[in-house]
C-alpha cells in the first residue's frame, strides 16, 4: 500500500520555499509513492498549483484536508503547535527542526506520536550523506544572498574604479566564519569585484578561502578549531581575546562584514561587541547571518535591518527564503535524496532503519520516543593526522627530464669513484695501447650520450627509442666488413660459407630494422604538431 | 676509398647521429634529427661497403640482404598501429640482439684475424661479452614482444629461488668465460661460447617474464639499452670506433630512460629488475588494514559531457586504458569540440604511462592534438586546484592519492597526477578492478569523484554525442 507525502504551504510569516518542488513531485511518484500538495504551496516560489498537477500530485483545498491525507509530511520550517495537532499520530515528518534550540517542540512532536527526521540533525561528516545535506545547500544560497543584501545596503560599488567623476575606492569585506555559507559569500563577493578578507577558526580552510579569491586573515594565537564534523568548537579565553582583537581591527578598517559563526547546539558566539560597530566607518554594512540563533553582532536585531552608529546590521533570518524557487528546489532535491535512501524497495514504504548511520542521525522522534541525540556515527571522520615521513617523499620529486637529478650522497659517490678508478687500474696496467684508443672513444662516447639525452623532450621518448633502435642497426657495419673481406695470408682453413651465411642473415635482420626504424620514426614525428 | 677516407666518413656519421639524438629534445627539430639519422647511416653503410674492407665479391649480397631488410621493415612501419609502437620497438631490439650474435660468431670463426698474448684475450672477451649482451638483448626483447601484444599474460611469472637461478646463471658464464679463453682451438672454444648462449637466452626469457605489464616501460627502455651495448661490443671485437661510439650513445640513452622511468615510479632499478610488483612479500600496513571507505558515484555519459560542458578548464590524463580502447582519436573529437565553446583543454602525461617512455604523446599526436596542449605531469600538477573537471581515462596507479597519502602503500612516494585537486574527477573505467600494482585506489571513493563505468571508446564516443546533441 503506497503511502501519501504531503508538502504543506508554509505558515512562518516570510517564509517563501516549499519543500517539494513539481520535478521532484514526478521522482516521488516514480518511487512509488502518492503526492498530495496543499493549494498554493508552491507560489511564493514560482510553482503553480498546475504544475504540481502536470507533476502528478493531487491537490488539496486545505492544510487540514492535507494532514489528514499523509502519512508522510515535508516541510521546511518546523510545525507550528496548530500544524502538529492536524497531524495523525504515526505520521512521517521531515523538516528542519533544530532539536537543542526547541526542546517543547520536540516534546510536542513524540507526544503526538509521531516520527521526525530533522535535516538538521544530519550526520555531516558521512561524505554518503552530503547528497541531503540541505544545511549545506541551504547556507550557500544565503551566503550569495548575504553579500547580495549588503551591496544592496551598501552606498558604493564594491569594484574600484577611477572615472572621470573621480575614484571609487573597491569596498573591503571582512567574512567571519569559512563554512559553506561564509564561502559562497567569499566567491560571490571577489566576483563582485571587492577585496575580500576571511577569518575561521578552522586552519584547514585557508585554502579554501584563498581558492575562491579571498585572503586568509589569521588570529595570532596556535589553536586548531576542528570540532568533528566539519563544525568549528568553541575555542579556549587566550584564543578568543586574541581573536576579539582581530575583529576589532578589521572592523575599523572594512566595509563590511558578514558574519556566519555557528557552534551546534550553542548560541552563536558574539563576535563583533557595540564597541566594535561603533568604530566602522559611517555608511559600513553588517549581514548577521547567525541572527536566528542569536547573532554575531551584539546590536543585531533578528529578521530586522536597523542602523546603530551609522552601520546598517542587517538580521534577516530568510536568506535562503528570499531565493526561494532555487532554494526549494535544492532543499527539495535534498529530501528526495533522502527518500531513496528510506525507500530502497522503491514500492512507496519507507523504512526508518536505524542501522543506517545517516538515517538514525537524522531520526530526533521514532514513534513518539525522543531519540536525539543520536550516538556519533561509527565510520572514522576526518583522516587522522598523518606522520611527516608520508610527505616526504612527495617533497623530494624533482625537475623531471631537464637535469642529471639530485646530486649523490657522498658516500655512494666515493664508492662510485672507488670503483672507477679500480677498474680504470686495471684496464691500464694490462690492456695493450690498441685496446685503450677504443676504450677512451667509448667512454667518451658514454657521456657525450649522456649529456645529449638529458635534453630530450619526455613527450618524445618513443621517436628517441625508436630512432636510438635504428641507429643501434649500425651494427650492420659489423656484418658487412665480414661478407667478402680481402683475405691475405693465414686465411686458409676460414669458413668461408659459414661466416657469408651468418654475416648476410645479420645484415638482412640489421636492415629490417634500419629501414623499418627510420621510417615508424619519421612516421611518428610527423604527427607531433602544434 | 682508403681507410683514411673511411675513418673521416665515419667521424663524419657520428657527428650525425649525436646531432640525430640532439635534435629530439624538442618536436620542432626533431624530423630534422631522425633526417640527419638517416643521413648518417647511409654515409656509414656506403663508406664501409667502398672502403677496404670489403670486396667487389660481396656486393650482390650486401644488395640482396638490404633489399630483403629494406622491404620487410619499410612495409612493418607503414603498416604498424600507433598503439602496437611497444610491440614494434621490441621485436626491432631483438633483431640487434640476434645480429649481434651471429656477428660475434661469425668473428669467432674467423681465422683470418689473429691475435696474440694478450689482444687475444681481449678479443675473446669481446667475442664472449657482444654474444652474451645479444643473446639477452635477443631473448628478452621476444619476451618483451609478447608480453606487450598480450601472447603472453601481463602478470610476472616469479620462479622459486629466482635470483638464485640468477645467481648461478652468472657463476656458470663466468667459469665457461674462463675455458673458453684456455680453449686451444675453435672447435674447443665452441662448446663453452654455445652453453653461455643458451644460458644467457634462458636468463633473458627469465629476467623479462619476472616484470609485471606496468613496469614495461623500464624493461623496453632498458631493452634498448642493451642493444647499444651489444652494438658497442661487438666494435671493441671488431676494432670498429664507430661501432663502439654509436652504441655507446644508444646504450647510454637508453639506461638514461630507464633511470627517468624508475624514477617517474619512485622505485629502485634493481627491485624493477628483480621483478614483481607489490608481491615481493612486503607486508604494507595499509593494505591489512581497512580499505578506503565510503561510497562511489556512478555517472553516465550524458551527466559527463554537462560537467564539461559547463566547466572553463578541463584535465584529461590518458593511460593504458586508452591505448587499449584506441580511444585517441575520439578524445581529440571531444577536445576539439570543448575548445571551439572556449573551454581550456589539456591533458597531463605521467612518465609511466602506456607501455612505453612516451607511449601517450605517440597516441595523442596519432590524433593530431597540439603538443603544446599536452604536458608533463611536472608542468600541470600545480594547475589541478583551478581546474574544473579532470578526466582519466583508463588510467589507475598513476592517479593513485595514496601514493602520497598512506605511507604504508606498496606504491607510496611515487608521484602522481593530482587529479583529486580538481572540483570534479571523472574516471573512466572498466569496472573497480585495481591497477597493475594491484593497490586500490582512494580516488574512486571521495566525494568529488564521479566514476563513468564501461569501455572508454564506447564511453567517449557518447560523451562526444552528448556534447554534440
Amino acid at each position: 500500500m503506497p503511502l501519501t507525502i504531503g508538502v504543506p504551504r508554509e505558515t512562518f510569516a516570510g517564509e517563501k520555499r516549499v519543500a517539494t518542488v513539481p520535478e521532484v513531485v514526478e521522482k516521488l511518484v516514480k518511487l512509488g509513492f502518492d503526492v498530495c500538495v496543499e493549494t498554493g504551496a508552491g507560489a511564493a516560489a514560482n510553482f503553480g498549483d498546475e504544475a504540481y498537477q502536470a507533476a502528478g500530485a493531487r491537490i488539496a483545498g486545505g492544510v487540514a484536508d492535507l494532514m489528514a491525507a499523509s502519512d508522510i509530511v515535508f516541510k521546511v520550517r518546523a510545525p507550528s503547535p496548530g500544524e502538529i495537532s492536524l497531524m495523525k499520530p504515526g505520521t512521517t515528518l521531515v523538516s528542519f527542526i533544530w532539536p537543542a534550540q526547541n526542546p517543547e517542540l520536540m516534546q510536542a512532536l513524540a507526544d503526538r506520536k509521531l516520527t521526525v527526521l530533522a535535516m538538521d540533525a544530519l550526520p555531516r561528516q558521512l561524505s554518503r550523506a552530503q547528497k541531503m545535506d540541505a544545511l549545506t545547500s541551504m547556507a550557500g544560497v544565503s551566503g550569495y544572498r548575504a553579500v547580495i543584501e549588503a551591496a544592496h545596503a551598501f552606498g558604493r560599488p564594491f569594484n574600484g574604479q577611477v572615472t572621470a567623476a573621480g575614484k571609487i575606492p573597491p569596498a573591503k569585506v571582512f567574512i567571519a566564519g569559512a563554512g559553506v555559507a561564509g564561502l559562497a559569500a567569499i566567491g560571490a563577493a571577489a566576483n563582485l569585484g571587492a577585496i575580500v578578507r576571511a577569518n575561521d577558526t578552522r586552519a584547514e580552510v585557508a585554502d579554501q578561502v584563498v581558492s575562491l579569491g579571498g585572503e586568509f586573515v589569521k588570529v595570532d594565537y596556535e589553536e586548531e578549531g576542528s570540532g568533528g564534523g566539519g563544525y568549528a568548537k568553541v575555542m579556549s579565553e587566550g584564543f578568543q581575546q586574541a581573536q576579539r582583537e582581530m575583529y576589532a581591527k578589521q572592523a575599523r578598517e572594512v566595509d563590511i562584514v558578514i558574519t556566519t559563526a555557528l557552534i551546534p547546539g550553542k548560541p552563536a558566539p558574539k563576535l563583533i561587541t557595540a564597541e566594535m560597530v561603533r568604530s566602522m566607518k559611517p555608511g559600513s554594512v553588517i549581514v548577521d547571518m547567525a541572527a536566528e540563533q542569536g547573532g554575531n553582532c551584539e546590536l543585531t536585531d533578528p529578521g530586522q535591518l536597523v542602523v546603530r552608529h551609522g552601520v546598517t546590521i542587517i538580521g534577516y533570518t530568510d536568506l535562503a527564503s528570499r531565493l526561494s524557487r532555487q532554494s526549494s528546489t535544492l532543499y527539495s532535491n535534498n529530501l528526495l535524496r533522502l527518500t531513496e535512501d528510506l525507500c530502497k524497495t522503491k514500492d512507496g514504504t519507507i523504512n526508518v532503519n536505524f542501522e543506517d548511520d545517516a538515517i538514525r542521525g537524522l531520526t530526533v522522534v521514532k514513534d513518539g520516543e525522543i531519540t536525539w541525540p543520536a550516538p556519533p556515527p561509527r565510520l572514522p571522520a576526518a583522516p587522522p593526522p598523518k606522520p611527516a615521513a608520508a610527505a616526504a617523499p612527495v617533497a623530494k620529486k624533482s625537475g623531471h627530464g631537464h637535469g642529471a637529478g639530485e646530486p649523490a650522497s657522498a658516500k655512494s659517490l666515493a664508492i662510485l669513484f672507488g670503483v672507477g678508478a679500480l677498474l680504470f687500474w686495471l684496464i691500464g696496467a694490462y690492456a695493450p695501447a690498441s685496446f685503450l684508443g677504443h676504450f677512451t672513444v667509448f667512454v667518451l662516447a658514454c657521456f657525450v650520450g649522456y649529456m645529449v639525452i638529458w635534453n630530450v623532450t619526455p613527450s618524445l621518448h618513443t621517436p628517441l627509442m625508436s630512432v636510438t633502435n635504428a641507429i643501434s642497426s649500425i651494427i650492420a657495419v659489423g656484418a658487412l666488413v665480414q661478407v667478402a673481406p680481402p683475405l691475405g695470408e693465414g686465411a686458409e682453413g676460414r669458413p668461408d660459407t659459414l661466416i657469408l651465411a651468418l654475416a648476410v642473415v645479420a645484415l638482412a635482420l640489421t636492415a629490417i630494422n634500419m629501414f623499418g626504424g627510420f621510417a615508424v620514426t619519421r612516421r611518428m614525428l610527423a604527427m607531433f604538431r602544434k | 676509398m682508403g681507410e683514411n677516407l673511411v675513418a673521416v666518413a665515419y667521424i663524419g656519421a657520428t657527428i650525425l647521429f649525436i646531432l640525430s639524438l640532439g635534435g629530439l629534445s624538442n618536436p620542432e627539430t626533431s624530423r630534422r634529427g631522425n633526417l640527419y639519422g638517416i643521413v648518417g647511416m647511409t654515409i656509414a653503410v656506403l663508406a664501409t661497403v667502398f672502403g677496404p674492407r670489403v670486396t667487389p665479391a660481396a656486393y650482390p649480397w650486401i644488395v640482396g640482404a638490404l633489399l630483403f631488410g629494406a622491404a620487410i621493415g619499410l612495409y612493418a612501419a607503414r603498416k604498424v598501429q600507433m598503439t602496437q609502437m611497444p610491440e614494434l620497438v621490441a621485436i626491432m631490439h631483438s633483431l640487434v640482439g640476434l645480429a649481434a650474435c651471429l656477428v660475434g660468431f661469425a668473428s669467432y670463426v674467423d681465422t683470418s684475424i689473429a691475435y696474440e698474448g694478450a689482444e687475444k684475450t681481449i678479443h675473446e672477451v669481446e667475442i664472449y661479452l657482444g654474444i652474451l649482451i645479444g643473446a639477452v638483448t635477443f631473448s628478452g626483447s621476444v619476451i618483451a614482444f609478447g608480453k606487450l601484444s598480450g601472447k603472453i599474460g601481463g602478470k610476472p611469472l616469479l620462479l622459486p629461488a629466482r635470483h638464485w637461478l640468477n645467481l648461478a646463471g652468472l657463476l656458470v658464464v663466468i667459469l665457461f668465460l674462463v675455458k673458453f679463453l684456455q680453449a686451444p682451438d675453435i672447435q674447443a672454444g665452441m662448446l663453452p661460447l654455445i652453453v653461455m648462449t643458451a644460458i644467457a637466452l634462458l636468463f633473458g626469457v627469465h629476467m623479462v617474464m619476472a616484470i609485471g605489464g606496468a613496469d614495461m616501460p623500464v624493461v623496453v627502455s632498458m631493452l634498448n639499452s642493451y642493444s647499444g651495448w651489444a652494438a658497442a661490443a661487438t666494435g671493441f671485437m671488431l676494432s670498429n670506433d664507430l661501432l663502439i661510439v654509436t652504441g655507446a650513445l644508444v646504450g647510454s640513452s637508453g639506461a638514461i630512460l630507464s633511470y627517468i622511468m624508475c624514477r617517474a615510479m619512485n622505485r629502485k632499478f634493481l627491485n624493477v629488475i628483480a621483478g614483481g610488483f607489490g608481491t615481493g612479500g612486503g607486508s604494507s600496513p595499509a593494505a591489512a588494514g581497512a580499505g578506503p571507505v565510503g561510497e562511489v558515484t556512478a555517472v553516465s555519459a550524458v551527466e559527463t559531457a554537462e560537467l564539461l560542458r559547463g566547466s572553463k578548464n578541463v584535465i584529461i590524463v590518458p593511460g593504458y586504458g586508452m591505448a587499449v580502447a584506441q580511444a585517441q582519436h575520439t578524445v581529440f573529437e571531444i577536445t576539439k569540440l570543448l575548445r571551439e565553446k572556449g573551454v581550456n583543454v589539456r591533458f597531463g602525461i605521467h612518465p609511466v604511462a602506456g607501455r612505453m617512455p612516451g607511449h601517450m604523446n605517440v597516441l595523442l599526436a596519432e590524433a593530431k592534438v597540439p603538443y603544446d596542449i599536452v604536458l608533463e605531469m611536472d608542468e600541470i600538477n600545480d594547475d589541478f586546484p583551478e581546474t574544473d573537471v579532470s578526466m582519466v581515462i583508463g588510467a589507475n596507479d598513476i592517479v593513485n592519492p595514496s601514493a602520497q597519502e598512506d605511507p604504508g602503500s606498496p606504491i607510496a612516494g611515487m608521484p602522481v597526477l593530482e587529479v583529486w585537486k580538481a572540483k570534479t574527477s571523472i574516471v573512466m573505467k572498466r569496472s573497480m578492478a585495481s591497477g597493475y600494482a594491484g593497490v586500490d585506489n582512494p580516488l574512486f571513493y571521495k566525494e568529488n569523484n564521479r566514476m563513468l563505468f564501461g569501455d572508454a571508446k564506447k564511453m567517449l564516443d557518447e560523451v562526444l554525442a552528448a556534447l554534440k546533441g
